[in-house]
């Protein structure tokens, strides 16, 4: 995104839409006005101004507005039935599904106080924060190794480490367990804390040798020439200008290992070391009587961390999910 | 003092041995690699090896295995459900790919249009993907609910049908929400995906095939898509790679039911081998998605490489 102009500077934006903004001076002010209208401060709109506006309404709007719903109506949904009281839930006849008569808490009370779910949280957190801090330092000195010092076999290594990220878990989790068995960790926290790092360090080094890459080697020259070490040299000049990139590939693995499940379905069996995500699904799902209830307001809650996580850090989000596709 | 003089000579041969590996890049770089090659070959490399391995013995859950060859692989050739669960991979992927390449890149179209609250919409559009997959199911779980569906609710009150989807107990209607939940989750990602790479396209390109008297559909076909081709085969590379081998979806939405009609290789596999305990034959379906997965790189890997060519990129 580039979005550098203003839309107060009116004809800065359509000349950057034009690429000559003296050519067509009528489309120029033209384009500018709309821009001024829509408050927007973009500059890849292009030649919409061609289009009329209820053109515009019809072919963008509305479809943008069916997918905007689509995409979001499951977290309404979800929302609504987690503080729905169970009289309302399915009697549909005199309660329209789609809100909600006198609010109730019950669920969430019941998730926080009679179950193990606060457990559960904590775990996931422990867990999520364990492995990503154990998968950024590895991914930090293997990045710098593979994408800076440029050792004999270093391209070997780094495809290699892309061929890594693309190992699904699905077929991993398998061996994996045995293995656990074998090192007598299963069933503990543990357990994850080794395994996740094997989806995150592949995904992070990937991304900060991206990030790495940008950085001129010139300053590291310098900082060679002026007698530092190679240590120095990536603890005081490269990661404090790769700070954005730590961001974007810490936030990434956290969200990544919240959101884990083959392996801690697999790998942890007491009530009280399960994640979130396990937890609500093995625990909360009890017989044939589903309490929706709490379901969604264990579903809701266990969102939560990682969406607010999401909503301060959008931009780094979304640069390292595309970093990791842009190659 | 003799002592002294031994102590500071080893020391002083470690300080050398320490600026040599200071000054060695292969060495130091071999230094630096360790902490993550220690973790990929013991929790990676190992452990996939290791399944290939137990593939071929019959191995259970608390008992060695031994060597039996290829009989797990002959018995399942034999399985008709594992063939139907190889049926349904195929048709889980093709089917949620085709739809979140189509729906995804009409998306970013839409998101690269000149919007007001631009980056708000861009924002939401990414919430499916954030969340975690179980989560979300769980809701779609319970949207798509036999009797108290709010989708169904909503086509009766609207006159289009008059008795309730049996969304999950059909065995058509199951593979299709199943699809359609896969697709929403997966839509985001594709969006977003593309629309980074609709940003990199000039503008001018499209001023003057305008000029030239180019259609919108003739615009979006010969300068949109192949200047997009590049990032489509990254993007739907990894898609389909994670289309795959899913099992988060499956597994709480339906358990690869009814009539096994949702199951697919992850999550058989996972059935014969934890709840069943036949490590030796889970192992076995897990390695036979390889090939698949194997094929599904290589294709976008040449597809990609043709169009570095195309384009005069070098490396």
């Amino acid at each position: 995104m580039t979005s550098t102009h203003s839309a107060s500077s009116s004809p800065s934006r359509a000349g950057a839409a034009m690429t000559d903004s003296s050519h067509a001076p009528g489309a120029d002010t033209g384009a500018a006005k709309r821009a001024k209208t829509s408050g927007l401060t973009d500059d890849s709109a292009g030649m919409s101004y061609l289009d009329s506006l209820p053109r515009r309404l019809i072919t963008v709007m509305l479809p943008l507005l069916v997918f905007v719903f689509v995409l979001l109506f499951p977290f309404y949904w979800m929302a609504i039935t987690a503080i729905k009281p169970n009289y309302q839930l399915t009697d549909y006849a005199n309660y329209s599904p789609l809100w909600v008569v006198g609010p109730t808490l019950d669920h969430i009370k019941y998730l926080l106080f009679e179950t193990t779910y606060p457990y559960w949280l904590w775990n996931t957190l422990y867990v999520s924060f364990a492995a990503t801090a154990i998968s950024l330092v590895a991914s930090v000195f293997a990045a710098y190794a593979i994408e800076r010092l440029r050792f004999k076999g270093s391209r070997w290594v780094g495809l290699g480490i892309f061929l890594a990220y693309l190992v699904p878990p699905s077929i991993l989790f398998i061996p994996l367990a045995l293995m656990v068995f074998k090192l007598g960790i299963y069933d503990s926290k543990l357990a994850l804390i080794f395994t996740y790092p094997t989806f995150l360090v592949p995904f992070s080094t990937w991304l900060l040798m991206g990030y790495f890459r940008s950085i001129p080697y010139e300053l590291e020259e310098c900082a060679l020439v002026d007698g530092a070490s190679r240590w120095q040299i990536l603890i005081k000049v490269l990661l404090p200008l790769s700070i954005p990139g730590l961001i974007s590939a810490g936030i990434f693995s956290f969200t990544l290992s919240w959101n884990e499940f083959i392996y801690a379905l697999t790998f942890i069996q007491s009530s009280e070391n399960k994640t979130v995500p396990v937890g609500v699904l093995t625990e909360l799902v009890r017989s044939d009587v589903y309490e929706w209830g709490s379901l969604m307001a264990g579903a809701l809650i266990g969102s939560l961390p990682v969406v607010i996580l999401y909503s301060f850090f959008v931009d780094y989000y979304v640069s390292s999910m595309t970093g990791a596709v842009k190659e | 003092m003799a002592d002294i003089a031994a102590h500071q000579a080893s020391h002083s041969s470690f300080r050398s041995w320490l600026s040599r590996v200071g000054q060695g890049r292969h060495l130091l770089g071999l230094l630096f690699l360790l902490p993550a090659a220690v973790f990929l070959l013991l929790f990676l490399t190992y452990p996939l090896g290791l399944g290939v391995w137990l593939g071929f013995t019959d191995t259970r859950i608390g008992r060695e295995g031994v060597f039996i060859g290829l009989e797990n692989y002959q018995s399942l050739f034999d399985d008709s459900v594992f063939l139907l669960s190889v049926f349904n991979t195929i048709l889980y992927t093709v089917g949620a790919s085709i739809l979140k390449f189509a729906l995804g890149l009409w998306l970013a179209l839409l998101l690269n249009q000149n919007l007001p609250f631009k980056s708000f919409f861009r924002a939401i559009v990414l919430l499916p993907w954030v969340v975690p997959t179980v989560l979300s199911a769980i809701a779609f779980w319970w949207i798509f609910d036999a009797q108290f569906s709010v989708i169904s609710w909503a086509l009766i009150k609207l006159g289009l049908i008059d008795h309730n989807i049996n969304f999950l107990g059909d065995t058509t209607n199951a593979r299709a929400s199943v699809i359609a939940a896969n697709v929403w989750r997966g839509i985001p990602f594709v969006a977003i995906s593309l629309l980074a790479g609709l940003q990199t396209i000039p503008q001018s390109l499209h001023e003057a095939a305008t000029l030239d008297g180019a259609t919108g559909w003739q615009r979006f076909r010969y300068i949109t898509l192949p200047m997009l081709s590049p990032i489509i085969a990254v993007v739907m590379t990894f898609s389909v790679l994670f289309t795959f081998t899913d099992f988060q979806l499956i597994y709480v939405l339906t358990r690869g039911g009814p009539l096994n009609a949702t199951h697919l290789m992850a999550t058989l596999s996972f059935q014969r081998a934890i709840p069943g305990g036949q490590l030796g034959e889970g192992a076995a379906i897990a390695v036979a998605m390889i090939p698949f997965l194997l094929s599904a790189i290589l294709f976008s890997y040449f597809g990609l490489q043709r169009r570095k060519w195309q384009q005069g990129g070098g490396d």
